[in-house]
């Protein structure tokens, strides 16, 4: 690692600015481990993963300890007997498929729908989807060994795939997308056994690793592009209120997994607020972790202060 | 393009004749397929870990529910809980009474290895059958290679058949003689049209073009209707010079 050349960021000499970019690059967030330490500077992170890690600690008590306290999987379930839960895109599938779901289901989707409407629905791929740490995890690795190029598709691929999955349900009368959904997959597959689907699973993180950088959650998955629908009125959003301090180090790009949605509010492109309202942002929070200014918070959508 | 492959895969994979023997109230496979969102409650609601959710590479539709009888049968419980835990109603709450289910039929299928077919008394799928005597019953018919035994051939009954795998969990084979199979493979279709004359002659109280003339057969005009049995040095009447049958006849063209 090459930080000791990095040793006046807020204006990094000519010479140099080559280097520390390559730095910012592999490392992005060495500067905010050393101004605010690696606990604060990893925050988010840990948070996020203590989430998704708990989720799925609940579903597997069950399997492994024999404490019912979830019971089923992300695609449907029920915890303590009482509350149920249901994807509402399954559910979409399941009735353009021509089924009518049962009320339990419907209302389980509801339910779903409602609080990621409200909430903002990516928080679904930041909190929950395990996928998630899949793909960061490929995300981290080739930044680490450098890998560039690759061919990354559109990012509006998954609104078209969320749409021809649809269709798809219609006219093959199946939920189609769950043929080969890495989330359910996964998910599934460490709660009632793989068999040859880590496979699938292998294949998002090598696409990711060596394909398309962030291509499966940022570009491909239908099912984020779902849940960035129902993240349109998102509650929560994260903010750049303190954009003026700025000194345009590049990390909070290069850890987004959406990196498009940064530029309208740090650098206030076609907006005046420094709101991020972009529905592809997953309120991940790991801009906020990684900038050393502390230029980003997480707030409500209300908050277009600027500080 | 993906969506498109998915699709086309999603709708080929369906149209293979499902091989697998569904949870009780399962819809038709196709409703099934668009039902079921894999969520494994009905796995987890039965009390005697029979159903499993496929994995891919087993050859069911990945993450659907499904059990193999030959290691786990369905109890047939009175309470039907996998079907109560499934929020979508794949499974079906209509059905309440356990032994109307219709998982699959089981069919007799190797008849050269089934110690019954062989004249033996095994009987063993007969006596575990939850639906005795009316999913399975034992014919008995005559055995032809002593010629002086009885075989008592076990025979599925498609009417009260639940298709719980009790039979083939239990045939005492090496591989079992009698298998649960989807209703699809397992059974074949009378055409619309056909009539049973016996039966309509019964629904009628009597034959629906006359009672017919009973031709006498040769050779059998001393029995009653029915009765061909051949005693023991038996020689037909011998008013008419007896001819040999079949091929030996004589008769020519
Ligand atoms: S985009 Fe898809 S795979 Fe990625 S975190 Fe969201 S739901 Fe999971
Ligand atoms: S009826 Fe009972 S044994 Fe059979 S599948 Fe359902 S819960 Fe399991
Ligand atoms: S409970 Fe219903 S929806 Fe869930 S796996 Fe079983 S059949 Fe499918
Ligand atoms: S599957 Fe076998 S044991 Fe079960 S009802 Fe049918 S004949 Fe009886
Ligand atoms: S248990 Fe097997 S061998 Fe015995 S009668 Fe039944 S099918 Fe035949």
């Amino acid at each position: 690692m090459s930080a000791a050349s990095h040793t006046q960021p807020a204006v990094p000499p000519a010479p140099t600015e080559a280097s520390s970019r390559a730095s910012v690059m592999t490392r992005p967030g060495a500067e905010a481990v050393k101004v605010k330490g690696w606990l604060r500077a990893h925050k988010w992170l840990l948070l996020r993963r203590v989430v998704q890690l708990g989720i799925l600690v609940l579903f597997m008590l069950g399997p492994w300890f024999g404490l019912w306290i979830v019971k089923g999987n992300l695609s449907s379930s029920l915890t303590l007997g009482v509350l149920p839960l249901t994807d509402p895109y399954l559910l979409l599938q399941s009735v353009a498929a021509g089924q009518v779901p049962y009320k339990e289901a419907l209302l389980g989707g509801g339910i779903v729908a409602a609080f990621y409407l409200l909430f903002g629905g990516r928080l679904f791929c930041s909190w929950v989807c395990p996928v998630n740490m899949v793909t960061d995890a490929a995300a981290w690795l080739r930044r680490r060994l450098g890998i560039k190029g690759g061919k990354v598709p559109s990012e509006y691929t998954r609104y078209w795939l969320l749409g021809l999955t649809v269709l798809a349900s219609a006219l093959t009368g199946s939920i189609a997308w769950e043929w080969v959904n890495p989330v359910s997959m996964l998910h599934r597959g460490l709660i009632f056994g793989f068999g040859l689907s880590w496979g699938i699973v292998l294949g998002v993180f090598l696409y990711d690793l060596l394909i398309a950088s962030r291509g499966w959650c940022g570009h491909v998955c239908p099912m984020g592009a779902f849940y960035g629908v129902l993240n349109s009125a998102a509650l929560i959003r994260v903010t750049a209120d303190k954009r003026s301090g700025c000194d345009d180090c590049m990390d909070c790009f290069a850890v987004c997994p959406e990196p498009q949605v940064i530029r309208p509010a740090l650098k206030a492109v076609a907006q005046d607020h420094p709101l991020i309202l972009d529905k592809d942002c997953t309120s991940c929070g790991r801009c906020i972790d990684v900038c050393g200014k502390d230029v980003f918070r997480l707030t409500t959508r209300f908050d277009r202060s600027e500080s | 393009m993906l969506a498109l492959g998915v699709g086309l895969y999603g709708a080929e994979a369906s149209a293979r004749p499902a091989e697998a023997i569904r949870p009780p109230g399962a819809l038709p496979e196709q409703d099934f397929l668009a039902a079921c969102v894999r969520c494994g409650l009905c796995v987890r609601d039965c009390p005697f870990d029979t159903l499993k959710l496929s994995e891919l590479g087993d050859n069911v539709a990945t993450g659907t529910p499904f059990f193999e009888g030959r290691k786990v049968p369905c109890e047939m419980c009175d309470d039907i809980p996998c079907v109560k835990a499934c929020p979508t109603g794949a499974l079906d709450r209509e059905l309440t009474d356990i032994g109307k289910a219709r998982m699959g039929l089981a069919v007799l299928i190797d008849q050269e290895t089934c110690l019954n077919f062989l004249g033996l008394r095994c009987d063993v799928c007969y006596r575990v059958c939850p639906v005795i005597d009316k999913a399975i019953t034992l014919e008995l018919v005559h055995n032809p290679r002593s010629d002086r035994h009885a075989m008592l051939l076990p025979t599925v009954h498609s009417e009260h058949c639940t298709g719980c795998g009790k039979c083939e969990h239990s045939c005492v084979l090496p591989e079992a003689a009698i298998k649960v199979l989807p209703h699809k493979l397992a059974q074949g279709k009378s055409a619309e049209h056909y009539r049973k004359g016996w039966v309509e002659r019964e629904a009628a109280g009597g034959s629906l073009i006359g009672e017919q003339h009973q031709l006498p057969m040769r050779g059998l005009e001393d029995r009653k209707y029915g009765d061909t049995r051949v005693a023991p040095g038996y020689v037909p009447p011998s008013d008419a010079p007896v001819k040999p049958g079949g091929i030996d006849s004589g008769w020519k063209p």
